[in-house]
């Protein structure tokens, strides 16, 4: 058998023989509906991203908070009374305010 | 009035996925016909094409437009099909008993008459694609674009990010791969 004379005229039919180029219908349609989909999907992540990091920025600032309400209460000579009134009078002053407002 | 490729490609980019439509109806022809070359069932090459398409949606922003986007496109195709095969590495240690009557007559033709015409083509394509099928992932790379689809080495060395040595390397490899697949699949069936 020669093989190398088999290989070239396999290799020959191969090449006079180019492969379909049909297109499935609609096919570019479904491409970009899959595109759509996935620039959508893209938007909500970042949101879901963006929106958990706030959580854990907040969660973090209420922590530091918190650590600084515990220290100053603990301080000697500090009035942790006087303190989380006046924290809660700052807060509450725009209410207050529009409480006491006819 | 219609829109330039660059224009296409740059509404893109800044948002407006519905301008890349024109562009998968323009090329899809071309990526349907290279993912044939490696894939036979029709959902594989749908598979492979759609793949291509997604992956050039999301890695529109790294082309740079110095070479037309169509070379860019079929990188990303050649690529594509070589994962595909490294994927679908099955049944390349299997017997030749799958040869229909059809091939072995070609086959049987060419014992008779190796220097014969090119009668019942049909039969010899099958054929190649079931050699070829055999083949290993870079083997059957390198043999489509090395042999049949008659790419230079610096070619499919841009194509498939190889380098040229390996390229040749490659090449090599591949031929005497190939030559000992058509050397058993001819014992099985005359010895």
């Amino acid at each position: 058998m020669n093989l190398p004379e088999l290989h070239h005229k396999l290799i020959r039919t191969a090449r006079l023989r180019p492969p379909d180029d049909r297109v499935p219908y609609a096919f570019e349609k479904r491409i970009t509906a899959l595109i759509r989909d996935r620039v959508a999907e893209r938007n909500r992540h970042s949101w879901v991203q963006g929106l958990w990091r706030a959580a854990i920025s907040c969660v973090a600032i209420a922590f530091m908070c918190g650590v600084w309400m515990f220290f100053a209460a603990d301080r000697p000579g500090s009035n942790s009374d006087d303190f989380s009134q006046n924290f809660e009078n700052t807060l509450l002053a725009s209410v207050d305010q529009s409480d006491t407002t006819p | 009035m219609e829109r330039s490729e660059a224009e296409l490609i740059a509404a893109v980019l800044a948002g407006d996925a519905a301008s890349f439509e024109p562009l998968v109806q323009k090329y899809s022809p071309r990526v349907f016909a290279t993912a044939r070359r490696y894939a036979r069932r029709d959902s594989e090459v749908e598979d492979i094409a759609q793949e291509v398409w997604l992956k050039a949606f999301d890695k529109l922003k790294s082309f740079r437009g110095e070479a037309p986007f169509e070379h860019w496109l079929m990188r990303m195709t050649v690529r594509t099909c070589y994962d595909f095969l490294r994927a679908h590495q099955r049944n390349r240690e299997s017997a030749f008993s799958e040869i229909s009557d059809a091939e072995d007559d070609w086959l049987e033709r060419f014992v008779a008459a190796p220097e014969g015409g090119g009668d019942h083509a049909e039969a010899a394509k099958l054929l190649v694609e079931k050699v070829l099928e055999k083949l290993s992932p870079e083997a059957r790379m390198v043999i489509t674009l090395l042999e049949i689809e008659d790419h230079t080495v610096k070619e499919i060395a841009e194509l498939t990010g190889w380098s040229a040595p390996l390229v040749k390397v490659r090449a090599f490899r591949a031929r005497s791969e190939m030559r000992k697949i058509l050397g058993r699949m001819t014992k099985e069936k005359y010895l």
